[in-house]
């Protein structure tokens, strides 16, 4: 599709010191604080963390979808050296979808029901390109096709509830990559889907990834997900990156302890049942009266006293790993 | 093998159909179990492979078409209504979505006694005091009993759920999607929980889930759904290391393994098509989708055949093997 002009792995999406809060100044919650990030060319970069980790309001901010009372209170999101935190909401309107593609978990609710499939890609399509309607719907039937819509010329016509939740998904994606953005963000793309389904859009998606050259924010809970689809790994808990590497150190050498835990925690399919299932004890803090410090402290199985006052720093061990705990900066005895 | 606590036969049911146009939808057909004392049997399957409907005739919530379910060898189907309201105590089910199996408008306390109360039985300071004992038993505080439903957090929720499951002192717990919306750090916490339950107080399960994953890790034998039926049942070990029917094979080779050395997508297994394609009456109903299919597959359909300890499979390929290597 697209003509690769440019290097892999140059740096297309910047992110600095995100933060988003919700609430007031007085009373509220900072879901996202102070992220930081970027993503590559050609490269996938998982998002991943619990329920309430800031993974998908992090997504939403970068793409300016963050509603009042939440707002961006600090950082820069950087596309191509240009801050899109400071355009205004007609200036983002031309970089959703055009430059930035966005696909959600559930495609029902991110389809109208009202407009036929067909009409939907097009107003995509139109939005954003200078073409007659029926080019955009000529286009409409060949993004179709190739996500992998079969009879794609009559299906155009059909309206979301005839689609099943997996052709919904693919539905989305033509819509997403439209007009051949450089990043898709992926917000739990398969979550709802069965598992037989979830492969074939994770394949779709990995490969409409490499064709674009694109560079793809994957945000899922699923560490298998994660396994098999990235490039490098980001580790969020409360708001916070906790840890970044490549996807092979994540799995094989992980630093955080809350990385660990996690890891310790699945019951994958390929466990033996008399490994005991090791469930990270307590919840995640309540962000809107977070604990001084760490995070993870309060669960945290090696915490020190020193966890507890001061704030650890997401600081790089080696070029393709970063670790956000003092102890496991301090040495090998705990990394 | 232990005596059956639990027995499932010929159980059928068809939503829709009489007098429409509509042919209507066999949700559950021809399905036979079997519950062991102590024993935790898995059930997956894809979405609308009937695995829901099927617990749900187990219960008794819903009517079946034909078959019965014997609990310890009383027939739950054709029971007089008060004979099933004793026998209802017996089999409890704990739901996905534990805030809104609650009453909001009960507290934690009041929820768990609930089922107490509408069997008639203890008064209202013994249902109170059972309810505070369950509390502590599935790790929450007997003072929580005050609290209500939205004071608590999702894995707390279950919690509550669960305890109310155990207020009539069941045999058997059927757990629907019980874990499915919860996070894997509390999921875990969860599963822990279900299995001390179970060491403690004998209990049996019926574990319903669609992630092979969780099945395989506490489940003593798996039975995989594919459109109403059980395709293949057997020892978890067995049924998740050699699977004999290629549904089985499929849904174990889609699930992508948190190990980026040994799976990344371009291995992830895909089959064509999804379970909405129509089989052809009187044939297999995974043909259409299955990759070595054969002759036989679109005429007749395969029987569960016995393979080896426990382990049964419906598919023509084990009957002759040659088919699947020339594929």
């Amino acid at each position: 599709m697209n003509v690769v002009s440019h290097k892999a792995g140059e740096i297309t999406l910047q992110v600095r010191g995100l933060t988003t809060r919700f609430g007031t100044p007085a009373r509220g919650a900072t879901v996202v604080d102070g992220v930081d990030l970027a993503l590559r060319r050609g490269r996938t970069t998982a998002l991943v963390g619990e329920s309430g980790s800031g993974k998908s309001a992090t997504a939403l901010s970068i793409m300016g979808l963050i509603e009042p009372p939440g707002r961006i209170i600090a950082g820069e999101v950087l596309l191509d050296g240009e801050d899109l935190l400071k355009l205004d909401e007609r200036e983002m309107t031309k970089v959703r979808g055009r430059r930035i593609g966005m696909i959600f978990q559930d495609p029902l609710t991110s389809l109208n029901p009202a407009l036929s499939i067909g009409q939907q890609i097009a107003e995509t399509i139109l939005a954003h390109q200078d073409v007659s309607e029926a080019e955009a719907k000529q286009r409409a039937v060949e993004l179709l096709t190739h996500v992998g819509v079969i009879d794609a010329a009559r299906r155009v016509n059909d309206y979301p509830h005839h689609f099943s939740g997996g052709m919904r998904q693919r539905v989305l994606i033509a819509t997403a990559i439209s007009c051949q953005p450089q990043i898709i963000i992926a917000d739990e793309p398969t979550t709802a889907l069965d598992v037989t389904v979830q492969a074939k859009i994770l394949r779709l998606l990995h490969d409409l990834q490499q064709e674009m050259h694109a560079s793809l924010l994957l945000i899922t809970h699923d560490l298998g997900v994660v396994a098999s689809m990235a490039d490098e790994v980001l580790v969020m808990y409360a708001g916070r990156i906790v840890e970044r590497a490549d996807v092979d150190s994540l799995f094989h050498r992980p630093r955080h302890p809350y990385t660990k835990a996690l890891l310790a925690c699945m019951a994958g399919i390929e466990d033996d049942r008399s490994r005991p299932l090791e469930p990270i004890e307590g919840t995640a803090p309540d962000l809107t009266d977070p604990p001084p410090g760490c995070r993870f402290a309060p669960r945290c199985p090696v915490a020190e006293d020193r966890c507890r006052k001061q704030d650890p720093r997401l600081l790089a061990a080696s070029d393709s790993h970063a670790v956000a705990c003092l102890l496991a900066q301090a040495g090998p005895a705990h990394g | 093998m232990a005596e059956a606590l639990l027995e499932v036969g010929g159980l059928m049911k068809r939503f829709g159909g009489r007098g429409s146009r509509r042919a209507g939808v066999q949700a559950v057909a021809e399905v036979d179990l079997t519950l062991a004392r102590g024993e935790t049997l898995g059930l997956v399957g894809e979405s609308g492979c009937g695995k829901s409907t099927l617990s749900r005739l187990i219960l008794s919530l819903i009517e079946s078409d034909q078959g019965h379910v014997r609990i310890a060898g009383a027939d739950f189907l054709t029971a007089t209504k008060r004979q099933k309201r004793l026998m209802r105590r017996r089999i409890q089910i704990v739901f996905q979505d534990a805030l809104s199996s609650l009453n909001p408008r009960m507290t934690a306390g009041v929820n768990i006694a609930e089922p107490m109360r509408l069997q008639g039985l203890g008064s209202t300071a013994e249902r109170r005091a059972e309810a505070r004992r369950l509390l502590e038993l599935v790790g929450l505080q007997a003072d929580d009993e005050h609290r209500y439903p939205h004071e608590f957090s999702g894995g707390q929720c279950q919690r509550i759920a669960i305890a109310r499951a155990l207020v009539l002192r069941p045999e058997i717990i059927v757990f629907d999607e019980a874990v499915s919306s919860l996070d894997v750090s509390i999921r875990a916490q969860i599963l822990r929980l279900i299995l001390d339950l179970q060491q403690r107080l004998g209990l049996s399960y019926i574990f319903i889930s669609h992630d092979l994953g969780v099945v395989k890790r506490i489940c003593d034998r798996i039975a995989v759904m594919y459109l109403g039926r059980i395709v293949e049942i057997g020892p978890a070990d067995a049924v998740c290391r050699t699977p004999r029917h290629p549904y089985t094979e499929a849904l174990l080779r889609a699930i992508p393994i948190a190990d980026p050395r040994r799976m990344r997508v371009e291995n992830l297994g895909l089959i064509e098509g999804d379970s909405v394609i129509a089989a052809k009456p009187g044939a297999c109903a995974f043909e259409p989708r299955c990759p070595h299919r054969f002759a036989p597959c679109g005429v007749s359909r395969p029987q569960l055949v016995e393979l080896g300890t426990g382990h049964r499979a419906a598919c023509f390929l084990n009957d002759s093997p040659e088919q699947k290597r020339g594929s």
